[in-house]
């Protein structure tokens, strides 16, 4: 993989204590049926979740429901080719598409007791923790950005924000915060 | 805020969705076999119900999958939501839903 996230400057990120960029990961879009999904999470080491909505995750692998024929693939970094290759090898032969959108987004972690209440500042969904459990993914808004919501401890959450929206999401972050902490 | 019932999702926020204009809009077979106006009819008539409507919507900001509703037009209530093939629930079916 061509490392771009060298060369080009990182989004911008607003401070805030609520909130810390995630570093550069390996993020593959891949779409296709029930069975392509069970092949490429096997191959990967990742248990096949057909529930909506529900994310599955393993030695720093992790798969995301999107969309009933969609998930988001996310590794470290360095795992890029192993992984592709991994994939090739399940998947050749049959019908699906494998887009790489490592550099398309980027991630940001909010994570303490007001993690809910502060993405609920632009986030229209019920946080709760029993109608949005741990492990829970899913595309959904904050203020005017499309963001990739995952829980993912009862206090932290895993966001995937496409990088042009990185410095609007986290500055709607940073002043919200500010609302939140005394 | 008004919520919907995405066949895949469940209940959601309506600021995820978007409209995708009225459902159950069967293209021509053969085009070519069209008159003008069966075409023109096709592309651009469309009801204006006052009352239960199917819809097609889709779940942009959420699963991106597209699915058929029914909808009062004039309380706004979903009556129901369904997959895209499936058939529209029957009026027997939608005893005791709250219009
Ligand atoms: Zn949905």
């Amino acid at each position: 993989m061509r490392d771009l996230s060298a060369v080009r400057q990182g989004p911008y990120i607003a401070a805030s204590p609520l909130v810390r960029p995630l570093p550069p990961a390996t993020r593959l879009l891949l779409r296709g049926n029930s069975e392509v999904m069970a092949s490429a999470l096997g191959a990967l080491g990742l248990e096949f979740v057909e529930t909506a909505c529900r994310a599955a995750s393993a030695s720093g692998r992790s798969a995301l429901w999107l969309g009933p024929d969609e998930r988001l693939l996310l590794a470290p970094q360095g795992q890029y080719s192993e992984v592709f290759e991994l994939l090739c090898a399940a998947l050749a032969g049959r019908a699906h598409s494998l887009v790489d959108v490592s550099h398309r987004q980027c991630a940001l972690e909010v994570s303490g007791p007001q993690a809910g209440p502060l993405l609920n500042c632009g986030c229209p969904l019920d946080l709760d923790p029993a109608a949005f459990p741990v492990g829970m993914c899913t595309r959904t808004v904050l203020a005017k950005a499309e963001i990739v919501l995952w829980r993912t401890a009862e206090r932290s959450f895993h966001l995937e924000v496409w990088r042009s929206f990185a410095p609007y999401v986290s500055k709607v972050l940073a002043l919200a915060a500010r609302e939140l902490t005394p | 805020m008004l919520l919907i019932n995405c066949p895949y999702c469940g209940e959601r926020p309506e600021l995820e969705f978007v409209h995708g204009g009225q459902a159950h809009i069967a293209r021509p077979g053969d085009p070519a076999e069209c008159s003008d106006q069966q075409w023109a009819e096709y592309l651009y008539r469309r009801d204006n119900i006052k009352g239960l409507h199917g819809e097609r919507w889709r779940h942009t900001h959420g699963c991106g999958r597209f699915f058929n509703a029914l909808r009062d037009t004039t309380s706004d209530v979903f009556l129901a939501t369904y997959k895209v093939g499936e058939q529209p629930p029957t009026q027997a079916q939608l005893k005791g839903v709250k219009a």
